[in-house]
């Protein structure tokens, strides 16, 4: 057998975790060993994961900070929410209309991502921090302004109210301002969710690897280095920005099918929530793709199995995050983890084996 | 240090074991309670009594209860109310013998007001073993939860759920007023007894309780002969200046400002009102209920404020007096009406219940469908309204009261 690479080892061991954590969860819930929690939580676990891995494209492989990861979420969101109220009775096949909500809320983040890293990413600093944590706030109250409708003689728009919106009696109101969107038809599921994880592994892992990624990464580590030998410096910034926002986007279609309601509040759409994400990624490691992934995974799950202790699980959800930082980031946080890493166990037991 | 980092890690692992092993716990409920109701409920009545005492030993099986909502974060106040006046209507109505015989067993997830986190409740208390839902407390996170209640076809009860869309499931009812209703109502009211005919509405468009009340405000007002002179407004993120919408209702000449928005705004209008020498009649819904409390709120400021709210805590019946007094010695503060609303939904769920003859050995779903019928027959007299009576849509029929403020106490009109 061929050798693999360290790389290409290190990738197949990412998407063997996806598949074998799928094929546990359907095993799990066929022989009906799954709690409900468990069960509805699932989705949202690939949603987050998904944010994750897509943030860690502009904050660890670009070395940009984004605080508006939110905002193109709620984008897609709203954009694929929106799609598929309208055709909830032209397209009756739930998979097509799924699929092509994804596509309207991929490319409509993606747009977005463009606009908005065209003039910023020109420039050096901590600019795209700034214009982005102002664009996820911008995008959450413009949604909670526009009201939308549809009826038989097309669609309507009003920033004002419903009223404004002058529909005919047989007219539904899609986005009701600040009630946002209800009745979504709910058509995400999980095994929907995790193939899109692995897409989304797929394109930023090999995103990373090929030569644009390279020159991603370049621009990173020395961007005067990058800029004498060739690279379109602004180019590769932006390839690298719009893809991560369209991957925001994926999750938002994703997270508007999940539930029956879309409302964008700071809760799920504000600075906080981009925090949130932005948590993920540096406590699973800035650039380990695998990393936040398992880091969204474990921080979404925990105050919910935390339930038990009621009001003090923010508290240990609080000392958690503390204990991880130090395991991930302190200088002897990492001595400790090179000393008793699982690699090094294997290979100390093969030498006494021998 | 390195002991230090290696205990914390161990605590870690500790607590997220402990985590594991509640779940595992849910889990082994969950399917055991099925075959434990199969039983009579004999099992779980034993397994009750052994923590509870032999007070349970008495009852003819258990009824497990669920509630939802914010018990941490910015919604916090309304959720903790609802848990305490459940709690209280709970211990009460054991005390008087249960329903039907059978203990009410109450258990309250937070959900921080999020649609997600509240749908997870939800599941955490389906794991528990939950046989009817009293929640979830606030509107939106109500709308996702009752998509997945009516697809287990649980019986679902809203206290204070009062979207349009919060109980559009078959199996879901609630205690308070839809908004639309209360929109309507007020301008019905204001119309009826004449109290202007000019009016200059100032509202949350960000928010949907406000936006909700205000255009069906606007749609009823028409037919009542109510001119909207004046509209202004505001979003949650410019929400203490309201000199200019003040100001419009001023030059428009209204004689009544409707205000369909929470205390906390309120408060500060009735200030800047006062500072502008504009005295207008102000006129509100349920949410300037907790107006007096404000802290640094001059009352005098709100004196002939009126407002549309099915329970007031300084009302002088006995329900109301019996009922604050036992919450105010039980959590030391004052309910507001949102607590009224949960202690309502108890004793609604109880006399629903006796009236379609649940007992603790039926299914979920056989349970709703008796309740869903008991629902339309029943009346309750409540702290929120005398007579209470549901259609089929799960919409309550009770006459809103108006209260006026006068010397500094709610009086009714």
């Amino acid at each position: 057998m061929k050798k693999l690479s360290k790389t290409t080892k290190s990738n197949l061991i990412t998407y063997g975790i996806v598949v074998v954590a799928y094929l546990v969860c359907e095993i799990l819930m066929r022989t009906g060993h799954m709690s409900s929690l468990m069960k509805g939580i699932l989705v949202p676990l690939c949603i987050y994961a998904i944010l994750a891995v897509s943030l860690n494209l502009t904050v660890g492989i670009l070395g940009e900070l984004s605080l508006g990861h939110a905002g193109f979420m709620c984008v897609g969101a709203f954009t694929g929410a929106v799609f598929s109220k309208c055709t909830v009775e032209m397209i009756a096949v739930p998979g097509l209309r799924f699929l092509l909500a994804l596509l309207v809320g991929i490319v409509c983040a993606g747009i977005c991502g463009i606009l908005i890293g065209i003039p910023v990413l020109r420039l050096r600093g901590d600019y795209l921090a700034i214009v982005t944590l102002a664009f996820g706030e911008i995008i959450k109250n413009l949604v909670n302004a526009i009201y939308f409708g549809m009826d038989k003689n097309g669609l309507h728009f009003s920033m004002k109210d419903s009223i404004a919106l002058g529909l005919e009696p047989d007219g539904v109101i899609i986005i009701k301002g600040a009630q946002g969107i209800t009745g979504t038809p709910t058509d995400s599921n999980f095994t929907i969710g995790v193939i899109l994880l692995l897409i989304t592994l797929i394109i930023v892992i090999n995103l990373v690897h090929s030569r644009t990624g390279r020159a991603i990464m370049a621009i990173r580590d020395n961007r005067i280095a990058a800029e004498s030998i060739g690279i379109n410096i602004t180019k590769y910034k932006i390839l690298a920005f719009s893809v991560s926002a369209a991957l925001a986007g994926a999750a938002g279609v994703l997270y508007a099918h999940n539930l029956s309601t879309l409302t964008a509040l700071p809760k799920n759409f504000g600075y906080n929530m981009s925090i949130m994400i932005l948590v993920f990624v540096v406590l699973g490691g800035i650039g380990s793709i695998r990393g936040s992934m398992i880091a969204a995974v474990i921080l979404t799950l925990l105050p919910e199995l935390l339930r038990a202790l009621n009001e003090y699980r923010m508290l240990i959800y609080a000392v958690v995050l503390i204990a991880i930082m130090i395991f991930t980031w302190s200088p002897k946080g990492i001595a400790l983890r090179e000393r008793y890493s699982l690699a090094k166990l294997l290979k100390r037991r093969e030498k006494e084996v021998q | 240090m390195k002991k230090l980092l290696s205990l914390a890690m161990a605590a870690t692992l500790a607590f997220s074991v402990v985590a594991c092993g509640g779940t595992d716990n849910t889990q082994n409920n969950d399917n055991a309670a099925p075959e434990a109701s199969e039983d009579a409920g004999s099992t779980d009545a034993a397994s009750d009594a052994a923590t509870e005492g032999d007070v349970s030993s008495s009852y003819n099986g258990v009824l497990k209860v669920g509630g939802i909502g914010p018990t941490t974060g910015g919604a916090a106040v309304y959720g903790k109310a609802v848990m305490n006046a459940a709690n209280l209507a709970v211990e009460e109505i054991n005390a008087a013998g249960g329903v039907n015989g059978m203990e009410l067993q109450f258990q309250f997830e937070d959900d921080e007001h999020d649609a997600e986190k509240s749908v997870n409740a939800y599941n955490t208390l389906k794991d528990w073993g939950m046989q009817m839902l009293m929640g979830t407390v606030t509107s939106t996170p109500c709308t996702a939860v009752v998509n997945e209640s009516a697809k287990d076809n649980m019986f679902h009860l809203t206290p204070s759920g009062s979207a349009v869309e919060s109980i559009a499931q078959p199996n879901a009812f609630r205690v308070c007023f839809s908004d639309p209703n209360q929109g309507a109502a007020s301008a019905q009211y204001i119309g009826e007894n004449g109290i202007a005919t000019k009016v200059a509405v100032i509202y949350d468009s960000s928010d949907v309780y406000s936006s909700g009340i205000y255009e069906k405000f606007a749609a009823e007002s028409a037919n009542q002969g109510i001119e909207i002179v004046a509209q202004g407004a505001f979003t949650a993120d410019n929400k203490t200046d309201f000199s200019q919408q003040l100001q419009a209702a001023k030059d428009a000449g209204a004689e009544l400002v409707f205000l369909p928005i929470y205390y906390t705004e309120a408060s500060v209008i009735l200030k800047q009102a006062a500072g502008m020498n504009y005295e207008p009649i102000f006129f509100g819904c349920d949410g300037l209920d907790g107006l007096l409390a404000v802290e640094g709120f001059d009352t005098s400021l709100a004196e002939g404020v009126m407002l549309l709210t099915p329970f007031a805590a300084d009302a002088e019946d006995e329900k109301t007096k019996n009922f604050v007094a036992a919450y105010q010695a039980a959590y030391g503060e004052i309910p507001n009406q949102f607590a009224a609303d949960a202690y309502d939904a108890m004793y609604i769920i109880k006399a629903a219940a006796e009236q379609a003859g649940i007992t603790a050995d039926m299914s979920v779903s056989d349970m709703c469908e008796g309740m869903k019928t008991a629902m339309t027959q029943i009346t309750v007299d409540g702290l929120t309204g005398e007579g209470i009576t549901w259609d089929a849509e799960g919409e309550p029929s009770k006459s809103p009261k108006a209260v006026k403020i006068t010397d500094g106490v709610y009086t009714a009109m």
